[in-house]
């Protein structure tokens, strides 16, 4: 008995695939060496995302995934997202802001 | 385990069977997303904190190789994912060429870490005693192999560092921090793509007796999806550690 509900995905979309994610590895390293300033990891970062999304998306088939799957896929991003958000939202609002040389009170340990 | 793709008892069809591995490999990625998660929120949390001290550190790989290793990556998740495409269609005897091809580039791409960690060693940036971010801007540049330019920018960079940072015990100091995350996350991303390797290697085997095609190639589809998670960490690791403040070399 064949499985005919499974999606085959054409070699010729995964090999459109591969050729995002080159071109989107080549972007990047151009990006990262112009002065962008704090969009540097933005624009980073936004380049990272779209290259995992490609991947979950055709490589891991998550497009053709049952609804279950997708929101398994989901959950694990929204868990990772609280984790990020809310730890850093903690971070960034507790401490006092690093001094304009980038060091943090703390620093005056090493110095003395 | 079965072997050949037989319904069990517990599903009502092999369909159901199936998204059923499907959804266990994928709940499993979502523990290992937290997993790599909380490296990447330290790695946040400390580089907010020391930025200048993460910008010296990220210079100081080498880029050509972590572009060559990515490179290399992104290409073995394309011969993983033609390799599910084989089996999907039941070509079974390009199934295991395509797993060669992705074991080949994965062991590719762990030879490249060993040559990176070597250099690490001997320019004196592992974690630890010997630990000196300044080693290479204090010796002639033939010490690291550097051409004179770039021992220039190394020279430039690593006293701009220790203004920064406030002097050289907290620039080594902070910049160690960042080599401490550098290896403990590429060598828990070096973990996954060895222990993925010995999944291959099984897969190889299995698939040359022509045991996957149309009706069953779950372990390829899921050791195909591990294959592609540890794929996405490095997308994330490449950016994070390696271009940081490429704009100022």
């Amino acid at each position: 008995m064949s499985n005919h509900s499974e999606h085959v995905v054409s070699p010729k979309l995964y090999a459109v695939i591969l050729g995002a994610l080159l071109l989107g590895t080549y972007l990047t390293v151009q990006a990262a060496k112009v002065d962008l300033g704090r969009w540097n990891i933005v624009l980073a970062l936004t380049i990272a995302t779209i290259k995992m999304s490609l991947v979950i998306l055709f490589f891991m088939h998550g497009k053709y995934s049952s609804r279950r799957t997708q929101l398994v896929i989901i959950s694990g991003f929204f868990w990772l997202a609280i984790m990020l958000g809310l730890t850093l939202t903690d971070y960034t609002a507790r401490k006092p802001e690093p001094s304009r040389s980038g060091n943090p009170p703390a620093l005056a340990i090493h110095r003395a | 385990m079965h072997r050949t793709g037989e319904l069990y008892g517990q599903y009502k069809t092999l369909e159901q069977q199936k998204e059923t591995a499907t959804l266990g490999m994928w709940i499993f990625l979502v523990t290992e997303i937290l997993f790599f998660g909380g490296l990447f929120l330290t790695y946040t949390i400390n580089r907010h904190q020391f930025p200048t001290a993460f910008g010296v550190g990220g210079n100081m790989l080498s880029l050509p190789l972590g572009f060559a290793n990515t490179v290399v990556l992104i290409a073995s998740s394309f011969t993983m994912a033609m390799s599910v495409w084989s089996a999907q269609t039941s070509k079974k005897k390009l199934v295991p060429l395509f797993l060669i091809a992705t074991l080949v580039l994965g062991t590719v791409f762990l030879g490249v870490k060993v040559v990176e960690y070597k250099q690490k060693f001997d320019h004196h940036i592992v974690p630890g005693r010997n630990f000196d971010v300044t080693y290479c801007a204090k010796n002639p540049a033939s010490v690291c192999g550097l051409t004179e330019k770039d021992h220039e920018d190394e020279i430039k960079e690593v006293r701009e560092g220790v203004e920064a940072e406030g002097g050289e015990i907290a620039l080594n100091a902070h910049a160690q921090l960042y080599f401490s995350l550098y290896f403990g996350m590429t060598g828990l991303h070096a973990l996954h793509m060895i222990v993925g390797a010995g999944l291959l290697l099984w897969l190889i085997l299995e698939s040359r007796k022509g045991r996957f095609d149309a009706n069953y190639n779950t372990p390829v589809e899921n050791i195909g999806l591990y294959w592609h998670f540890v794929d996405i960490v490095w997308i994330f690791l490449f950016p994070l550690l390696y271009l940081i403040n490429r704009h100022l070399a």
